[in-house]
């Protein structure tokens, strides 16, 4: 890991993360302005939700949907607006409507 | 003693022929007069088997430069050649090439821009880009466009400096004019560029980076630190490099040429090809028992500064040559880097600045003259009335 207070000297060049994968560590969910609320009585598990969101936030096990990583979801309603009109089993709430 | 080849070449042959001896990894370009030529060339040497280059035919500059900034961080050696409009089109990725650090060489043909549309030569594509942290070299000839190529891949890829570069030539007046070139044989332009390992590529699967990061209010600045400081180290590579060139092949470069400065008092300062027309006239002029001496840029970034106050030391008036304006309303781009080179120094010689050759208008030896009669009144004495002057222009 990087230190937050490293000199221009200390950091790798060309901005390089010197790992894979870090987008995990860098927390995206405050920016959310929407919730998708996923209802698991409506949802078949067609998994297109999944395949859609750009932050892998639709959280699957054994081939269901488990629920919503807030911890990554941006908010961007892609889920919702792909999970299949007869279906719609994610809703957009406003995040003020939350605590 | 290696047989030295000797044979007639344009600049964009020489070009050509560079990158087929450097033979790099990938080459990503797209066509653009006068330009087009180097690298088509350079595309039927892959054809013919005669370089181990991915050649990647791409729809537009700007993905040219995507695709060699790509192949670059991947770890490969990688080299493109573009001109005016693609060299603006290429404008966004020239910045994210520089600041992923990518050492990728480029071979570019100066061309105006437009409006009006004009292939002909001027310095305006590459003075645009000047700030976006490459290495510009400018070549007087072939000889120099081919040498400056070889040389730009260790300068780039010297592991202090890890900045792209770009080579240019004038438009037509050097990439389309025939001339002896003398070519390095293949084996010595591979022993003196030697194999590129880069420091962390992107395909080292064992070591996986992250390319293309956000950088905010916490990184951003100290990441642009470092790239003025692998500028700051290429003033010290540069030098080095064309050194060791002229110590292996006989022809020295370094960041300036001085051509009878010693004693001159009345100095012109020029980039590309009108130094050869400028060197005549000073011949000319020192017939004549006139003082007169040229001051040849090679290197425009990173800017010779302090090597251009020392040059300039002695001068009693100077003439800034720019093939390009800067619509900056005080002159062109040359002019101000040369001028405020001076500025604090021991010699602060009255400097004045001559837009000239916009969109490929000729420049000759009477046109020159007239600018050391100028500089000959200005060293007697005479205020400077107009700082900027547009030479050869229909009044
Ligand atoms: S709102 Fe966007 S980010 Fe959040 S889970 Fe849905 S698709 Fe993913
Ligand atoms: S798209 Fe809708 S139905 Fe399909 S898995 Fe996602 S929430 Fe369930």
């Amino acid at each position: 890991m990087i230190k937050p207070d490293a000199t221009w000297r200390e950091l790798p060049q060309g901005g390089i993360i010197p790992e894979g994968g870090t987008a995990a560590l860098y927390e995206t969910g405050d920016w959310r302005s929407k919730r998708p609320v996923h209802d698991k009585t409506k949802c078949t598990n067609c998994l297109l939700c999944w395949i859609y969101c750009p932050d892998s936030a639709i959280l699957v096990e054994d081939g269901k949907v488990v629920g919503i990583d807030y911890t990554h979801c941006k908010g961007c309603g892609i889920c919702a607006r792909e999970c299949p009109p007869k279906v719609r089993a994610i809703e957009m709430k406003d995040e003020s409507d939350f605590e | 003693m290696a047989i030295v080849e000797k044979a007639a070449y344009t600049g964009n042959e020489a070009m050509a022929e560079a990158m087929r001896q450097i033979n790099p990894d990938v080459v990503a370009a797209y066509p653009i007069t006068p330009a087009t030529e180097s690298v088509q060339l350079f595309s039927n040497f892959v054809a013919d088997g005669q370089v181990n280059t991915e050649f990647v035919t791409v729809e537009s500059e700007h993905s040219a430069m995507s695709a060699c900034s790509g192949a670059s961080a991947a770890g490969a050696r990688v080299m493109t050649g573009t001109s005016s409009q693609g060299l603006i089109l290429m404008a966004e990725m020239l910045y994210i090439a520089a600041g992923l650090r990518c050492p990728i060489i480029l071979a570019e043909v100066n061309r105006a821009l437009s409006a009006p549309i004009n292939i002909h030569c001027d310095h305006s594509d590459t003075m645009a880009v000047r700030d976006a942290g490459w290495i510009q070299i400018f070549s007087e000839n072939a000889q120099e466009a081919y040498d400056n190529l070889i040389q730009a891949v260790r300068i780039a890829e010297h592991p202090e400096v890890l900045l792209p570069a770009m080579v240019t030539t004038d438009g037509f007046i050097i990439s389309h004019g025939m001339e002896a070139v003398e070519l390095l044989t293949d084996e010595e332009v591979k022993s003196f560029i030697g194999q590129y390992r880069a420091t962390r590529p992107l395909l080292d699967v064992d070591h996986p980076i992250t390319v293309g990061g956000l950088d905010f209010t916490d990184f951003y600045f100290e990441h642009r630190r470092q790239i003025a400081q692998a500028v700051e180290n290429a003033r010290r590579v540069i030098p080095e490099i064309g050194q060791e060139f002229g110590r292996r092949f006989g022809r020295f470069y370094g960041f300036i040429d001085p051509y009878k400065l010693d004693d001159a008092e009345l100095v012109m300062v020029a980039l590309g090809s009108t130094a050869g027309t400028a060197r005549a006239t000073v011949d000319g002029l020192r017939t004549e028992g006139i003082k007169a001496g040229l001051l040849k840029i090679r290197v425009f970034r990173p800017f010779p500064a302090a090597e251009i106050a020392e040059a300039l030391g002695r001068a009693k008036a100077v003439a800034v040559m720019d093939r390009s304006d800067g619509l900056a309303g005080c002159g062109g781009p040359l002019f101000a880097e040369v001028r405020s080179a001076l500025y604090g120094g021991k010699n602060t010689p009255p400097v004045v600045d001559y837009i000239y050759g916009l969109g490929g208008r000729d420049i000759n030896v009477n046109d020159l003259r007239r600018v050391f009669i100028d500089l000959a009144r200005l060293a007697a004495g005479e205020p400077v009335g107009q700082l900027v002057t547009y030479l050869g222009v229909r009044e």
